[in-house]
Parts: structure tokens; sequence; C-alpha cells
């Protein structure tokens, strides 16, 4: 409880601090949100083209996006702190989080609130509604339980990655680029549901990096393409996934060597 | 009661030499020195005392100070400070220290600095009529009255520090380790942080560690000196053991240092 009413301060003063910036504030709120319609435009005139992918059609699509976007603009609100976790240990941050009695972890991530990522989110809360009233889904309790399901299975995925990437800074000092391809990169091809991109990629996206577990098989549950019940499972296993990313942090936490003052 | 036995760290230091072909090797193969930041340390230091530890640039002062506060972790060696092991027992043992790192900010740059202060007593859960009395008294003592209520950014570095030494000092810590806290401050707020520290000894019997380069610190602060070079503890020992090393008697304190930075080869 102690951990909530903190964050909850945390939170306030990134608020403060931000609205000494308004206008900035404002700008990248709004860049933000155009940023996401962009790819909704994206979606929207490819499938006004074709009208369907691989079976799935227009409101099935959209779906899929939405939930995508919601899980990721979460865990980015979240977890943002952890993309730039480079700069928490290059400018000492990190060495004053350790000063703190209280988890490292958590106040890495107190560290930084993604205020702006709110633009995307009411974009991503948008399309939500959107893609939910626009399908032909008939909406059960059990159905509606899994959208939420899926939508908190996908922000473990990021959060795993957001973390896995901030412990290889442990060992680097630096940051990684190329790790985007998993967080960025998982936002647009996650526009789609992820089996329309083949059997390799379906793999990997099943036992590597598990994005078809909170996104594909559930969405084919959802829109009645598979009455496979063990599909509504599997956005829980996703959490599976933040295991090996904590012993990975805590590995990392052992290793950690400052920087020069 | 701070004890350091035998303690030694070292760290790898990537080494390349100049130059665009040597810069695209060490993309392939990286040579790596192991540099000593700390070889066979050991000291004593009882409670409520004021101690200067002093060292050229990279001599390992600050390597010492992150190992004590269990930032860092040493290769080898004991540590124990009121009983605990800083990097084992890291979250208790932070609760008992506060540490000013004098090229850092712990404030938040955009708001004012008592929100921050606020924030720090919701994270080391602070009572609230204790934390009223440390904030009355530090107030006072480091006359942040007419500051308080200002963004830490619109603060001058004097300012700064005057407050930074404040939020160090919120949770009543017995031990406070100081790197290089008055640096780059004018005389007048070199005074107040210098009297400051003298008055948080007498009163608290608070346990000073400070690292610096300005002699005048050690001159107004500290009973004993601790003098490290190339990771070694070469000198423990007061002011006047120091002063008394020096042949022919040398003017000032600075000048006694460099002489025996000669004398050590540091």
């Amino acid at each position: 409880m102690n951990l909530i009413r903190l964050y909850v301060n945390f939170f306030l003063m990134h608020l403060k601090s931000m609205m000494q910036h308004k206008v900035s504030f404002f700008m990248t709120l709004t860049g933000q949100f155009l940023i996401s319609f962009n790819i909704f435009l994206g979606v929207y005139f490819m499938m006004t083209r074709f009208h369907q992918v691989k079976g799935f059609s227009y409101s099935e699509v959209l779906l899929c996006f939405s939930i995508t976007l919601m899980a990721f603009t979460l865990a980015e609100t979240i977890f943002r702190s952890l993309d730039t976790f480079e700069t928490i240990i290059g400018n000492g941050e990190f060495d004053r989080i350790l000063l703190r009695p209280i988890n490292s972890l958590f106040l890495v991530l107190c560290s930084k609130i993604e205020l702006t990522r709110f633009g995307r989110l009411l974009q991503a809360v948008v399309m939500l509604v959107y893609g939910v009233s626009s399908s032909s889904i008939v909406w059960t309790p059990l159905r509606c339980l899994l959208v939420v399901l899926m939508i908190l299975g996908g922000i473990c995925v990021f959060a795993a990655i957001y973390l896995i990437f901030a412990c290889l800074c442990f060992f680097t000092l630096e940051g990684l680029e190329f790790m985007n391809v998993f967080t960025d990169g998982a936002r647009e091809y996650g526009k789609y549901p992820i089996g329309i991109y083949g059997k390799n990629v379906l793999f990997i996206c099943t036992y590597l990096v598990p994005f078809a577990l909170f996104q594909y098989y559930p969405l084919l549950y959802l829109t009645g393409k598979s009455d496979n019940s063990w599909y509504l499972l599997l956005p829980l296993c996703c959490a599976l996934f933040l295991i090996p990313a904590f012993l990975l942090w805590n590995l990392g936490l052992r290793h950690y060597q400052s920087t020069g003052s | 009661m701070i004890q350091v036995e035998h303690m030694n760290k070292t760290f790898k230091v990537a080494r390349r030499s100049a130059g665009f072909s040597n810069a695209v090797k060490a993309l392939f193969h990286k040579e790596t020195d192991t540099v000593h930041a700390l070889s066979d340390i050991s000291f004593h230091i009882g409670d409520g005392e004021m101690v200067g530890y002093i060292g050229p640039n990279g001599a390992g002062k600050s390597s010492t100070i992150k190992i004590l506060s269990g930032i860092l972790t040493p290769d080898s060696g004991t540590c124990q400070i009121n009983g605990r092991i800083p990097w084992k027992d890291r979250k208790e043992h932070v609760k008992d220290i506060g540490v000013v790192f004098g090229q850092r900010t712990q404030l938040w740059w955009d708001v004012p600095v008592i929100d921050s202060f606020e924030l720090l007593r919701d994270i080391y859960d602070i009572p609230r009529h204790q934390y009223l009395i440390t904030l009355e008294e530090l107030t006072q003592l480091l006359a942040l009255e007419e500051i308080i209520k200002t963004p830490a950014r619109q603060l001058s570095l004097g300012q700064r520090m005057r407050c930074e030494i404040a939020a160090s000092l919120l949770h009543t810590p017995k031990i406070l380790f100081l790197d290089e806290p008055t640096i780059g401050l004018d005389a007048v707020s070199k005074l107040a942080v210098r009297d400051f520290i003298r008055k948080l000894n007498r009163i608290h019997k608070t346990t000073v560690l400070l690292t610096t380069h300005d002699m005048q610190d050690i001159d107004a602060l500290a009973d004993r000196v601790l003098l490290i070079g190339k990771g070694r503890l070469l000198l423990d020992g007061t002011l006047s053991d120091l002063k008394s090393r020096c042949e022919p008697p040398c003017a000032t304190l600075d000048e006694i240092v460099a002489s025996l930075y000669r004398e050590f080869h540091i």
C-alpha cells in the first residue's frame, strides 16, 4: 500500500514538473496522438482497398490493432524509464536510487512516468471503443474478460522486453537501439494479427518473444475462428516472460559498476 | 562506527590508442586494463568523528564513499558500519547514512525545493512530527527560509548546495558522507556550509566523512585526515601530523599536500 502511495506522489511530482513547461507538454501530447492516428490511417486505407487480410475483416484487424496499441501505450507510459535506462546509469541517478531504502527497480520506474504518452493513450482508448463497437463479435462476459487479459498480457510482454533492455545497460553502460525492433517494431507489426506474416514469424512470436500469445491466438478465439478454449489462457502465460527478465535484472544489479563522478 | 579492513576494488577499463584505425580495431578486440581503485584499505572511524579524506583526482575517494554507502561491492575485504555490511544490508543501511554528491543533484529541477523534501519524507517514511522538527532545524541552521519555495533550477549553486545538504539530512542519519560539498562555491557559501557541518557534528554527534580538494575545508572541519593515492591509504593522522611531515615548514596547507603528493609519487 505504501508503495502505491509513493507511486502516486512521484506521479504528482512529474505532473508538477511537466506543468512548468506547458507548451512543450501539449505539443508532445498532440504529436503522440497524431503519430498513432497516422498508423490507424495506414490500416484504414489498406483495408478499404483489400477488405480483408488472410480472412481477417477490417473490424477484426482494427480490434487487434487497438488492443496492441493499448498494451504498448500503457507499458510505455509505465516502463519508459527502462527504455532510457542508460541515461539513468550515465548521469549517476542510479547511484542516488541505490541510496534509498526502497526496491531499486521500483524507484527506477518512478523516476520517469511518461505523461506525454497520454496523447497516445487517448488514441488507444478511442480506437479500442471504435474497434469493439464496430466488430460483429457478440460480447459475452467471457469475451470482455479476454480483451482485458489480452491487454494485460501485452503489457507484461512489453514490460519484460523493456526490462531485458535495461539489464543489458548494466553490462554495456550504453543504450542498445536494436532493442527497439522488439518494442516499436512490435507495435508496427502488431497492427495486423501476427499469423498473417507466415509460419516462421508466428513461431518466433510464440516461443521466443511471445507477442502472439496475447495478440494472435486469443484473437482467433475472440473472432470465432477457433474454439480452442486453451487460447483463453495464453495471455496469462505472457506473465511467465517476466521471470527471466527479473532474473536478468538481479544479475545485472550485482554486476553494476557505477560511473566516475 | 565504521570499520574497514583490507578492502580491494578493481575496475576493468577499456584501453585503446588514438586514431580511427584503432577505434575500428577496438570494435573487434577490446583490450582492457585492470585499474586498482582501492588496494588493501583499512581504517576505523568512531562515532562523532569528523574525518577528511583527501587525495588527487582518481585516487579512489569516490569509490570508497560508494562502497561505504552500499552502491558498490568491493572485490575483497570487509566493511562494517554500525554492525551492518553496507552492500548486503543496503536498504537498512541507507536509512542510517546521508550522502551529498557535490557534483550531482537530488533535487527536482522544476519544482519548489520543499516539494522535493516532501517526497523524501515519503521515500524514507519519516513520521510527520519528526519531519517537521528536522525541517525547522535545518531551515534555521542553513537559512533556507527564503529559498525553499523556489524551484531548484532558479537557485544559485550555493543556495542549491545548502538545500542539497538539507535533503540528505531529513531522515536524521547518524553518518554523513560529503563528496566535495564545497566544489564551485563562493566564499560566503563555503563558510556557511562549513559552519553548518560543524554545528551538526556538535549538536547531533553526526559522524562526518568528507572528501575535498579544498584544504581550507580540511582545516576548518577535520580532526583527522586520511590521505589516499593510487588506491592506497598513505597516511592516517591529525592535521598537525600532516603539517609536521613537511620539510621545510611550508606556508600553506595546499603546499603541504602538494609536497606529500610528490613524496608519495601520486
